[in-house]
C-alpha cells in the first residue's frame, strides 16, 4: 500500500466560498448553507421565547416585550427571507437531488450542456419566486 | 442509521416543513392577506390571538409536528456541516451525541409547551 | 490581449520537495505562438527557460486525463487549453487543488484511485464461468446502453475532484469521479453489483455530502456531467431504501439469431484459439 506523500494542497474553507470564477448554482449552495445556519440559530431561540406561553400571560408579554424593537425586526425580516430563500431553493435542491430536472443522461457533444445547464430554468424560477415572497412578507414587515 | 437513511429523513422532512412552516409564516406574517387563523384583532402574537391557536387540536399536532421535523432537518444539516470539515472520528462521535441530545430536549421543552398551552388554553 | 506577436507570462507553482519548504510563484516570459496550449508552453519553459520543471502529460490530445491543472483559477487540462482562450497575458498556473503535491505541478492522485477501486469499477455477475469462457454477447438496447454511456467517456482526470467544494475540505468524501463510475456501472444493465457497491454509497463515503455546486460537471473536459451521475444514484439510493424500486436481473446472454442463412460464398469463421 503507497502511502500518502506530498504536500497537502486543499482548498479548506476557501473551497466553500468560492473565488469569483465559480458557477451560479455554487454560490446558491453557500447561501443555502449560511441561511440554514441562521435558520437554525433562530429557530433554537425561538423555542425558548415561545415556551414562555407555557407560563401564562404574563410571561408571554414579557418575552413578546424582550423581543421588540428595531433590531429584533430587522433581524426577523431577514429570517423570513432567509426562510424564503432556504424553503424554495430547498424545493429545487429536492428536485435536483432526487435526479429530476436535470435531463436524462445523453451522448457528450461539445459545446456540453450539463445537468447544470438543464435546471438552470428551475433555479432562476425558484430565486425570482424567493424574491417575490420576501418582497410580499416584507411589506407585512413594514406595518 | 446510515446516510442513505438519514438523507432520505432529511429530504422528506423538508417537505413537510416546507408546508407547515409556510402555513406559520402565513399565519405570523401574512395576516394581512390571510386572517382565518388570527380570530382576535391584533398582531398575531397578541395573547388572544395565541390562545385561541393554543386550544385547537391542529395546531396542536401541527406544531408538535413542525418542531420535530425542523429539529431533525436543521440538526441534520448542521452535522452535516461539521463533519465535512473533517473532525476525527472521537470527535464526531461527541458531535453526534451532542446534536442528538441537545434535539431531542428541545423537542421536549417545545413539546411540553405546546401541550401546557392547550391544557390551559383549553381550561380557560 | 495574446495574440502571434506578443508574450505571455506563465506563473506556476514551483515545489522541489528536496530544498523547498514552501511552495512559490515562479514567472516565465516568452513569445506565444498562435493556437500554443498550456502545455505546449510549458514544454517550451522545459526546454529552454527552466529544466527542472515537472508536470504530467501524456497523450496531449485530451483523452488520457494526465495533464489536469489549475490554470487561470479553474481546473482544466493543459492540452485541452489554448492560452489565447485564456484572454489574458498572464497564465497562472498550479497543481490540481484538493490533492497533495508530489512536486511542482504533480499532484497525488492516489486517494482518488484509491476510492475508484472501492467503487468496485467493473462488471459484477454471478455468472462466472460464462465471464471466463463467453459463449455471446450480453444483451443490451440502444435506450439500455443510452444510460450509461455518457459517464464512460470519464478519462480519470481529477479536474472533478478539485473542483468539489464537498471535497475541499472532507478527505473521507469519495468524489464526484469515484461515484460517477459507481453509477456508471450500476446503470449497466449488464452489471448486478448494486448491492456490493452500497458498502460505499450508503455511508457516510457516499454521494450525500453531494450538495449539486456543479462545479464538477462544469470542469469536466469531456462532458461526462458527473453531477447528473451523482443526483440519478441518490434517487436510486432512495428509492431503494424505500423499497419502492427493485433492481431488475442483470443483461441475459443475446440468443443467436434463428432461421438466419449464410450467404452464398462467405466462408466460415476459422476456428476457436482460445480454450
Amino acid at each position: 500500500m503507497i502511502e500518502n506523500k506530498g504536500r497537502p494542497n486543499r482548498l479548506g474553507l476557501k473551497g466553500w466560498l468560492g473565488g469569483g470564477r465559480w458557477g451560479f448554482e455554487r454560490y446558491l449552495y453557500t447561501l443555502h448553507r449560511v441561511t440554514g445556519l441562521g435558520l437554525l440559530t433562530y429557530f433554537v431561540m425561538h423555542i425558548g421565547v415561545t415556551a414562555s406561553r407555557a407560563f401564562g400571560e404574563s410571561a408571554w408579554v414579557a418575552a413578546m416585550g424582550a423581543v421588540k424593537g428595531p433590531l429584533f425586526s430587522v433581524g426577523e425580516y431577514l429570517v423570513f427571507a432567509a426562510f424564503a430563500f432556504h424553503a424554495l431553493n430547498g424545493v429545487r435542491l429536492g428536485l435536483v437531488e432526487l435526479g429530476f430536472a436535470i435531463g436524462a443522461p445523453i451522448e457528450p457533444v461539445y459545446p456540453y450542456r450539463t445537468s447544470v445547464d438543464e435546471q438552470r430554468p428551475l433555479a432562476i424560477g425558484v430565486m425570482i419566486l424567493a424574491a417575490i415572497l420576501a418582497i410580499v412578507g416584507g411589506i407585512g414587515f413594514l406595518n | 442509521m446510515r446516510d442513505q437513511e438519514l438523507w432520505t429523513w432529511h429530504i422528506g422532512a423538508g417537505a413537510v416543513i416546507l408546508v407547515l412552516l409556510g402555513l406559520h409564516m402565513t399565519v405570523m406574517h401574512l395576516e394581512a392577506i390571510v386572517r382565518v387563523f388570527n380570530p382576535a384583532p391584533g398582531e398575531p402574537v397578541d395573547w388572544a390571538n395565541v390562545v385561541a391557536r393554543g386550544k385547537s387540536v391542529f395546531f396542536l399536532v401541527t406544531y408538535v409536528l413542525l418542531l420535530g421535523t425542523a429539529l431533525f432537518h436543521g440538526f441534520y444539516g448542521l452535522r452535516n456541516i461539521l463533519f465535512e470539515l473533517n473532525p476525527g472520528p472521537a470527535t464526531k462521535k461527541t458531535l453526534s451525541g451532542l446534536i442528538l441530545v441537545v434535539g431531542l430536549a428541545l423537542f421536549v421543552v417545545g413539546t411540553w409547551a405546546a401541550w401546557v398551552g392547550f391544557t390551559v388554553a383549553r381550561g380557560a | 490581449m495574446a495574440d502571434n506577436t506578443s508574450e505571455v507570462v506563465f506563473r506556476i507553482r514551483r515545489f522541489d520537495p528536496t530544498s523547498d519548504a514552501e511552495p512559490h510563484w515562479e514567472d516565465y516570459r516568452f513569445a506565444c505562438a498562435p493556437g500554443m496550449t498550456v502545455l505546449e508552453g510549458l514544454k517550451l519553459i522545459k526546454e529552454k527557460l527552466s529544466p527542472t520543471l515537472a508536470w504530467r502529460s501524456s497523450c496531449r490530445m485530451g483523452v488520457c486525463g494526465s495533464c489536469g491543472m489549475f490554470i487561470n483559477g479553474r481546473a482544466r487540462l493543459a492540452c485541452n487549453t489554448q492560452v489565447a482562450e485564456l484572454e489574458s497575458d498572464l497564465v497562472t498556473v498550479a497543481p490540481l487543488p484538493n490533492f497533495n503535491i508530489i512536486r511542482d505541478l504533480v499532484p497525488d492522485l492516489f486517494p482518488m484511485f484509491q476510492a475508484h477501486l472501492e467503487a468496485q469499477p467493473y462488471i459484477i455477475r454471478d455468472d462466472t464461468a460464462e465471464q471466463q469462457q463467453p459463449s455471446g454477447e450480453y444483451w443490451q438496447s440502444a435506450h439500455q446502453l443510452e444510460q450509461y454511456l455518457q459517464f464512460s467517456y470519464c478519462i480519470k482526470c481529477g479536474c472533478c475532484m478539485a473542483a468539489c467544494p464537498t471535497y475541499a475540505t472532507d478527505p473521507h468524501y469519495a468524489g464526484p469521479m469515484p461515484l460517477g463510475q459507481a453509477h456508471r456501472y450500476n446503470s449497466d444493465s449488464r452489471d448486478g453489483g448494486f448491492a456490493a457497491r452500497k458498502a460505499l454509497l450508503s455511508g457516510e463515503r457516499g454521494p450525500w455530502r453531494c450538495h449539486f455546486a456543479g462545479e464538477c460537471s462544469r470542469v469536466c473536459p469531456k462532458g461526462v456531467d458527473p453531477a447528473r451521475a451523482i443526483q440519478l444514484m441518490k434517487r436510486q439510493l432512495v428509492f431503494d431504501y424505500l423499497k419502492l424500486s427493485k433492481q431488475p436481473c442483470p443483461a441475459p446472454i443475446a440468443k443467436p439469431p434463428a432461421g438466419l442463412k449464410r450467404r452464398e460464398g462467405i466462408p466460415e469463421a476459422p476456428p476457436r484459439t482460445i480454450t
